[in-house]
């Protein structure tokens, strides 16, 4: 019955009232794949991983998850997927141990294997010695290695992780992004995430990007930002917008302001920076080249960077972005 | 780092697995309850005060019309539905609170069936309410009820019975509930009423029509009144006070027998837990 794809999806949609949250889709993922969703907040990558895990009935189309129709089986479905939500499904009054020993039951895993089992997911996450603390007691980083270890108790096939990291420390990001590649390596499992955090997405073996409802275009990051070509240029000046004019007049280049630094693309950037100080005509106080990032992947294929596509502004990913040049 | 990772399969569902789940809800159920000292204690207060202060004042005040009974006799069945009506009621509301921090999300993902986990929340809540009540019949010997193995064992299953049937009312109402304000108002709203009208607080024989109407359709009149019957019938008490305390229900002069009024609690109890089942399978 099932079949060689983890996760296959035929033109599925959801629509709420009026609003088209997912505008029929269209994808495929081979097992063993870690595959991303990238998109702003509100891109419908919540919508499109909630009716995967038949949370949200589909207004449209069909999807099967490990070789299960989403619909017609979903208690199948459910057998064989772990979930990892953005906000946290822990009971805080009970024992780490105690909220693992009642998703087990929950999922029937065989009593024999049961503690073994517990023991292994929570030492895979770090957790193991503190197995007898009330969750609640825990931080927010702690939670979220705890409900990752909860949604692989039952060896699922495809484990789904919608913003495993959002909201924690970058250390914190870091250690989970340490646990999800030690799990390929360790379990025979499908890894589908969403994330906007574009330098997390670069972990993925390949990414969708999403934006208003439609999938905007399938690759691995490699190969999306070999398909941009030029280096993003930043320049910070005195005066953008007589900047943003010169750069027209004299190089003939579109710039624009993103996240607070006049930004172009240009092909081989370093060469064009001595150029671009001789003849600007107006001093620069800095400048940062970058090749291709998922990013400009994101820009070019949307019109928008993806924080400027968001409402609320990321500074501290732009930051992190920055340190890595 | 070890190690092979040991490969679990899950079984299909069955009646096995169901089971398992409605073991593993109770089981939290419990260690909730047990955890939270608080809550055991503040649940205990009120029927204790209502017993041993209302009871004695009250008592004092109608001793001469009840020769040969104290009052707090009387009281004691209605508190010991009191307490197991707060205790149900408190742990289907628990409900709203899974709800309102996640947990209820990691039970309705789950590939069991809502069935089981409604019935795991009632029983639940039905154990621990039988549990507190408990403490209360613990109590019997201070308001002058003996200790008859018989009469433990009648009271403990008619408790359970009680519980379990108002569980199934409070998660019917949590259903659908997304705060716990809104739940404990209602909550308040629903209990003091039953409460009142059900011969827990004042004895059920010559009411005015109109309230003795109340009184009879107040399903939890019949979840008292069995357990009364069962003090007063270890009890020995001259019958004009026997009358006029424990009266029994009528329905135009039908006298209600106990297995008829356990039967109307229990099958209550069944339709609330289906309608509960039903508001669990539609909210996707």
């Amino acid at each position: 019955m099932a079949d060689q794809t983890a996760v296959a999806v035929r033109k599925l949609s959801k629509t709420y009232g009026k609003v088209e949250a997912v505008k029929g889709v269209d994808f495929e993922v081979p097992p063993g794949e870690v595959f991303g969703f990238l998109g702003p907040n509100g891109a419908g990558k919540t919508t499109t991983i909630s009716m995967l895990c038949t949370l949200v009935n589909p207004t449209g189309g069909s999807a099967t998850v490990a070789g299960y129709d989403v619909v017609r089986q979903r208690d199948d479905v459910r057998r064989n997927i772990g979930l990892v939500f953005q906000d946290p499904t822990l009971d805080g009054y009970l024992s780490a141990e105690q909220n693992l020993r009642f998703h087990a039951e929950l999922y029937g895993v065989p009593k024999s294997v049961v503690g073994d089992r517990i023991r292994q997911v929570m030492e895979m996450v770090a957790l193991w010695d503190r197995k007898d603390a009330k969750v609640m007691t825990f931080s927010g980083g702690m939670k979220r290695r705890l409900e990752i270890a909860r949604g692989l108790l039952h060896s699922p096939r495809v484990l789904f992780l919608d913003e495993p990291t959002v909201g924690l420390d970058p250390q914190t990001r870091s250690a989970i992004w340490g646990y999800i590649n030690q799990l390929r390596r360790m379990e025979d499992i499908t890894i589908f995430m969403t994330t906007h955090y574009m330098d997390e997405a670069e972990y993925c073996d390949r990414i969708a990007i999403i934006d208003h409802g439609e999938i905007v275009v399938i690759d691995s990051p490699e190969a999306l930002k070999a398909s941009v070509g030029k280096d993003r240029v930043q320049i910070h000046t005195g005066d953008d917008a007589r900047a943003i004019e010169a750069l027209r007049e004299r190089f003939d280049l579109d710039a624009a302001v993103h996240e607070g630094a006049v930004t172009f693309a240009v092909a081989s950037g370093e060469e064009f920076v001595p150029r671009l100080f001789a003849e600007l005509g107006m001093p620069i106080t800095s400048v940062s080249v970058s090749r291709p990032s998922l990013d400009d992947v994101f820009m070019s294929y949307t019109g928008s960077t993806i924080r400027d596509a968001e409402s609320g502004a990321d500074t501290m990913a732009w930051m992190r972005t920055m340190a890595r040049r | 780092m070890a190690t092979e990772a040991i490969s679990v399969r899950t079984p299909a569902r069955g009646a096995g697995h169901d089971l398992r789940a409605i073991k593993v809800v109770l089981h939290r159920e419990m260690l909730r309850f047990v955890n939270d000292r608080t809550r055991m204690l503040s649940m205990l207060l009120q029927p204790v005060l209502w017993l041993f202060v209302m009871g004695t004042g009250l008592g004092s005040l109608v001793q001469g019309s009840i020769p040969g009974v104290d009052f707090r006799t009387f009281m004691y069945p209605g508190m010991i539905s009191m307490t197991v009506i707060m205790t149900g009621m408190f742990s289907a509301g628990s409900i709203v609170w899974d709800r309102e921090f996640g947990f209820l999300r990691e039970m309705l993902v789950a590939p069991v069936s809502r069935g089981a986990i409604v019935v795991g929340k009632c029983l639940g809540g039905a154990l621990v309410a039988t549990g507190q009540g408990v403490i209360i019949l613990a109590m019997a010997g201070l308001v002058g009820i003996p200790y008859s193995p018989a009469l433990m064992l009648t009271l403990l299953a008619e408790m359970f019975l009680a519980a379990f049937t108002i569980t199934a009312f409070g998660v019917l109402l949590a259903a659908r509930m997304k705060n716990m304000q809104t739940f404990f108002g209602l909550m308040q709203m629903a209990i003091m009423p039953m409460v009142f009208l059900s011969g827990a607080m004042f004895p059920l024989a010559n009411l005015p029509s109109w309230l003795h109407f109340l009184t009879v359709i107040n399903p939890m009149t019949y979840a008292v009144d069995p357990m009364r019957q069962a003090v007063f019938s270890h009890l020995d008490v001259p019958a004009q006070v026997n009358a006029a305390l424990n009266p029994g229900v009528q329905w135009f002069g039908y006298q209600v027998p106990v297995p008829l009024e356990l039967g109307l609690v229990a099958a209550l109890g069944g339709v609330l837990l289906m309608f509960a089942v039903a508001q669990f399978r539609r909210a996707e």
